[in-house]
């Protein structure tokens, strides 16, 4: 089946097919919805009107045999930081529209009417429903409605009432194998998707064709040796699978950079209560799932299933950056309140990043106290509800601080800033300040080096080695994105050479091209400086590339500060 | 006066979460690693009073340290 182009034209309703440019013949994922945002979007444009448009694209190596390559990414101008935006989740979808011969579905112009719409997307192609029944509902509600209507089987894209209220903190979802959902979480696509009045989109891959190769059993083998690596690896091979992501609460915490009560030390004492140690033991007696693959092909399988205390289901995907924002960040040491409030902002369709680090905001202005579980679960369900209040927390950490008057607001670009406190772990503040996405921890994971030790060490206290380290790590990561495997694979690529060959000898196979491993670098560099030069013209520069100034303060226990130069940081681009 | 040991993850089965030990003059994590049974390879983070520290580093009294297997995450 030829890979065509998908366009969704909101303002006359029509959809259209393209042939692929040849120029995006070798993108796919973040490359691909980066390079189009950049040449079709007005980067002055308003993020939630007629000049805005919402790109889906799975990977180039998506509906493959490649081991955890179903990632799907969604990329536009972002509501919430005005910069260039992309967010990526597992789930089934990238692997169906992949399948289905869908390279990219592009969304644009803004309807005239006040209904919602449905896509559907099939072997036939891409048609649109006005949707009325499931206006109003949350995820979970319109997963279980729409397997009702068209089959347990069905591909479910979906915005929560969140995003049907265009907030900025919106989120996408995405039904993954188990039926539970995905997130693509940060800088609130979902509330471009629902400007455009899109409620969902459905997706049936029956009837469609294998995937075409350009030589099959090269792929094949390179896809072993690459499976390979990643099972040997012991991050991806063992650690990951055994304990999730939560495992990274102690690790933090141990090292003095685990962001506490807003940001105001490195360590929290209720630790212990919400680390990975502590899930496991928890989700095991519960008889949840402690080990739980996001999408097919996936080897790794770093989720759960996370049951209450009457052994049903509560929450799945409960990963470490939501258990850090509800609980360090905002002094809550109860797993079960967390687990509660995850599932809560899953169904609302909400960044629970975005959401833990402005309620750690509105708890520094006193709407609520430090480590009130109750509250936080009552002004969550606010959200929903439209209230005053509820739109202010979902429109972000910097708009709660605005509104009560806070300098001690933890935002870069207007997106708050994750897991890992800037003044401890120098290479990740670095990814945090000049990542083209705002405050974003995966663009440049930079906690690899610094804290775990995988490719390499380079001290997270001091200045020196950072910023290449971000540079580098910004780089593949872009280049990574665009393949559509999940991001945990750079650990082994880190490490062995092997595993990084394995992609070039996959993608070509797969599309008949001559890639080497520099070229894939000159890809990562070139998207990362596409998005860059959005944003520029979109009115960012160098003055945004900047921590907020709190972070001069000592952060204990280390009492490290945040100390890089502007000319320091500014060289970042010098590429 | 004491040296406190820590372990994480996997490397609480069988062993303890936490343990105070006499110090000893001269004790290095290696020593430490090769009492508690662990494989230096396995080790994937070791810190002492939260900074990484390699495993010849020779303890104080009152040092903390911290083991942990090889570990990811995002």
């Amino acid at each position: 089946m030829t890979d065509k182009i998908y366009r969704v034209n909101m303002t006359t309703l029509k959809v259209s097919t393209e042939e692929v440019p040849s120029q995006w013949k070798i993108l796919g994922g973040r490359g691909l919805t980066s390079t189009i945002v950049s040449q079709e979007v007005k980067p002055t444009c308003h993020p939630l009107g007629k000049y805005n448009k919402l790109i889906f694209a799975p990977g180039l190596l998506a509906a493959t045999n490649c081991a955890n390559s179903g990632r799907l990414s969604a990329g536009a101008k972002s509501p919430l930081t005005g910069t260039i935006k992309e967010s990526n989740s597992g789930g089934t979808a990238a692997h169906s529209l992949a399948r289905l011969g869908i390279k990219a579905l592009i969304i644009e112009g803004l309807p005239a009417k006040d209904t919602f719409y449905r896509l559907h997307v099939d072997k036939n192609g891409v048609t649109l429903n006005e949707e009325k029944e499931l206006v109003g509902k949350g995820n979970y509600e319109v997963v279980n409605i729409l397997s009702e209507r068209l089959g347990k089987r069905i591909g479910v894209i979906t915005i929560g009432p969140v995003g049907e209220m265009r907030l900025p903190t919106a989120n996408i979802s995405v039904r993954e194998p188990g039926g539970n959902l995905r997130s693509i979480g940060r800088g609130g696509l979902g509330a471009v998707m629902g400007a455009k009045k899109i409620k969902c989109i459905t997706i049936d891959d029956t009837g469609s064709e294998e995937t075409n190769y350009y030589d099959q059993e090269k792929f094949k083998e390179a896809a072993k040796v690459f499976a390979k690596a990643l099972v040997e690896h012991p991050v991806t091979g063992e650690a990951l699978r055994n304990y999730g992501t939560d495992v990274l609460i102690n690790i933090l915490n141990e090292a003095g950079g685990l962001p506490t009560k807003n940001f105001r030390s490195g360590q929290f004492e209720g630790h212990e209560k919400i680390s990975g140690e502590t899930m496991h033991d928890i989700i095991v007696r519960r008889a949840g799932k402690p080990i739980h693959a996001c999408h097919t092909g996936c080897v790794i399988q770093c989720s759960q299933v996370y049951n209450d205390q009457n052994n049903q289901y509560l929450t799945s995907g409960f990963e470490y950056e939501s258990i850090w924002a509800f609980g360090a960040n905002c002094c809550i040491d109860d797993l079960d309140i967390i687990a509660q409030a995850d599932h809560i902002m899953d169904d609302i369709g909400i960044d629970s990043i975005e959401t833990g680090v402005a309620l750690g905001v509105a708890m520094e202005a006193g709407v609520i106290p430090f480590g009130d579980g109750p509250a936080v679960l009552r002004l969550l369900k606010e959200i929903a509800s439209g209230s005053p209040l509820g739109r202010l927390i979902a429109s972000g950490s910097a708009a709660v601080g605005r509104a009560y008057g806070v300098t001690r607001v933890p935002v870069v670009k207007g997106q708050g800033i994750p897991a890992y406190d800037p003044r401890v772990v120098k290479g990740v503040g670095i990814t945090y300040v000049t990542s083209p996405m705002g405050a974003d921890h995966t663009a440049g994971y930079s906690v690899a080096t610094n804290i775990l030790k995988v490719g390499g060490f380079v001290d997270p206290l001091k200045k020196e080695g950072q910023i290449q380290l971000s540079r580098n790590l910004q780089i593949a990561t872009a280049f990574v994105d665009t393949t559509g495997l999940c991001l945990f694979v750079a650990f082994p690529l880190l490490d062995n050479p092997a595993a990084l060959n394995a992609v070039v000898d996959m993608i070509n196979a797969r599309y008949g091209t001559g890639m080497t491993v520099n070229d894939l670098t000159e890809l990562g560099k070139k998207i990362l400086k596409t998005e860059h030069e959005f944003n520029l013209a979109a009115g960012f520069n160098n003055k945004h590339d900047r921590l907020p100034e709190f972070f001069e303060e000592p952060c204990p226990p280390h009492n490290a500060v945040w100390d890089f130069t502007e000319e320091e940081i500014d060289s970042f681009w010098n590429f | 006066m004491m040296i406190k040991v820590k372990l994480f993850a996997s490397f609480r089965s069988g062993r303890f979460a936490e343990a105070d030990w006499e110090y000893v003059e001269g004790l290095t994590l290696e020593d430490v690693l090769k009492k508690l049974n662990i494989d230096k390879k396995e080790v994937g983070v070791l810190l002492v009073n939260s900074r990484h520290a390699g495993i010849d580093y020779k303890l104080k009294e009152g040092d903390i340290i911290s083991i942990f297997p090889v570990i990811g995450g995002g």
